[in-house]
């Protein structure tokens, strides 16, 4: 009998990205991946503009700065965004992906509890503490950029 | 609630349709299905069969979520057809679809052969020393309830691939295990009449292993069966983890206990009724 074809269904990297019924996890997820590409990216950038200095170009010293206009102290908040969320997510997935706060194996009855139920105290704690950074931090940003 | 029981509502069912002789790709074909309260999305599917398509194809045997074959993507999630009533997730309209993140074969039909390929190879069974034993064992192997609570669990699970089609890493990533295959490796490693631990730990710590996942917990949330692949892999992480450190505890596979007939009976345990055929 000759093979028929098939069709190919693997989501791709709308899989992990795209949205649908999901929980809260599964944005964390999503978010933990851009924001880690973020980071680096940024790290990238940040590694290339400093090895300027070897050529003598500084970007970031003097009056009227090349680094000193908007778009990259927007670019800037970001990566502080990003880092906070990715920060204290990062402790909750280092906590859970050692298996605490994921609980014990349990007999299963309806309706289920998961694992996904033992950790969302500490889930919800991390985003707090993000929060929490993340509106000082953006306070000591722009207040200290307004001075 | 749905109050009103007689009560028959339309919907309108969605389905994805893939005809591998004629069809280039998967295209969505739309049933009106009266619909009634309590009334499953298999038992939808079977009135389109029965009434408006002859064609239509999907798989499932025992219509009561333990086969495990009638998992399907329901209105975007993963999900048994035969455990899940349609009011509880649609009002006027119901997508279906085919589990993702596998080849489709036709209509809702996707091939599930690389899931259990990787189940097959990770030796999803008690593995003993002696194989003359493990084919043939003579006897009794000792476990406290305790012990057998570490793993069963994981040992609920009815490979309906729920779980991988909800898997965002399994999407970007085909060589992935996924998180069916992964739950049952730490189900057999901590059960104390296993020996398999060190080969299969070997595969789960290995590239498209156990690290690729990030807890985005939506295999948990998905499985029917309340298996919680996500905790099963988060404890095989640690497991790896404490070997890699060489903190984790020994453990050697249980001794058997006594061969048949040699045991003594418990005198808690009631004597069996006497037999009713074969006497
Ligand atoms: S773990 Fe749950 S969702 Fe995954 S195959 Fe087993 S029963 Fe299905
Ligand atoms: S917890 Fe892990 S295995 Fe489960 S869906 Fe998320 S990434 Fe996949
Ligand atoms: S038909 Fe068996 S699980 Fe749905």
């Amino acid at each position: 009998m000759p093979e028929l074809k098939r069709h190919d269904n693997r989501l791709g990297i709308w899989g992990w990205l795209g949205g649908g019924r999901w929980g809260m996890e599964r944005y964390a997820y999503i978010l933990h991946r851009v924001t880690g590409l973020g980071i680096l990216a940024y790290f990238l950038m940040h590694i290339c503009v400093t090895s300027l200095r070897a050529w003598g170009i500084y970007l970031w010293t003097g009056e009227g700065a090349f680094l000193d206009a908007p778009v990259f102290k927007v670019g800037e908040f970001l990566v502080f965004s990003a880092f906070a969320f990715h920060a204290f997510n990062g402790v909750r997935l280092i906590l859970v992906e050692l298996g605490f706060a994921v609980g014990k194996p349990i007999e299963p009855v309806y309706p289920y509890k998961s694992s996904l139920h033992v950790q969302r105290p500490l889930f919800l704690a991390m985003m707090v503490l993000a929060a929490v950074f993340f509106a000082a931090g953006s306070y000591e940003f722009w207040h200290g950029l307004a001075r | 609630m749905w109050e009103n029981v007689a009560e028959v509502r339309e919907v309108a069912f969605h389905v994805t349709r893939f005809t591998p002789e004629r069809d280039v790709k998967p295209r969505v074909q739309t049933f009106q299905v009266p619909v009634r309260a309590g009334m499953t999305v298999l038992e939808g599917l079977h009135y389109i069969k029965e009434n408006l398509d002859s064609s239509l194809v999907w798989r499932y045997s025992c219509r009561m979520g333990v086969c495990g074959s009638c998992g399907m993507l329901l209105n975007g999630r993963p999900g048994l057809a035969c455990n899940t009533q349609i009011f509880d997730i649609a009002g006027t309209d119901l997508t279906v679809g085919p589990l993702p993140n596998f080849d489709v074969v036709r209509d809702l039909i996707p091939d599930l052969v690389p899931m259990f390929s990787k189940h097959a190879g990770l030796r999803p069974h008690v593995v003993r020393e002696d194989a003359a034993d493990q084919d043939d064992p003579a006897g009794e192997y000792f476990q406290t309830p305790a012990q057998l609570e570490e793993f069963l669990q994981f040992t609920y699970c009815i490979k309906c691939a729920c779980c991988m089609a909800a898997c965002p890493t399994l999407a970007t990533d085909a060589g992935y295990l996924g998180p069916m295959p992964l739950a049952q490796v730490q189900r057999y490693n901590v059960d104390t009449r296993d020996g398999g631990r060190g080969e299969r730990l070997a595969a789960a710590g290995a590239a498209h292993g156990v690290f690729r996942c990030h807890y985005a917990g939506e295999c948990s949330r998905v499985c029917p069966k309340g298996v919680d692949p996500a905790k099963a892999i988060q404890h095989l992480k640690r497991q790896l983890v404490l070997d890699y450190l060489h903190l984790a505890r020994r453990q050697k596979p249980c001794a058997k206990q006594h061969g048949p007939g040699k045991g003594t009976r418990d005198p808690q345990i009631p004597a069996s009724p006497p037999r009713t055929i074969g006497a």
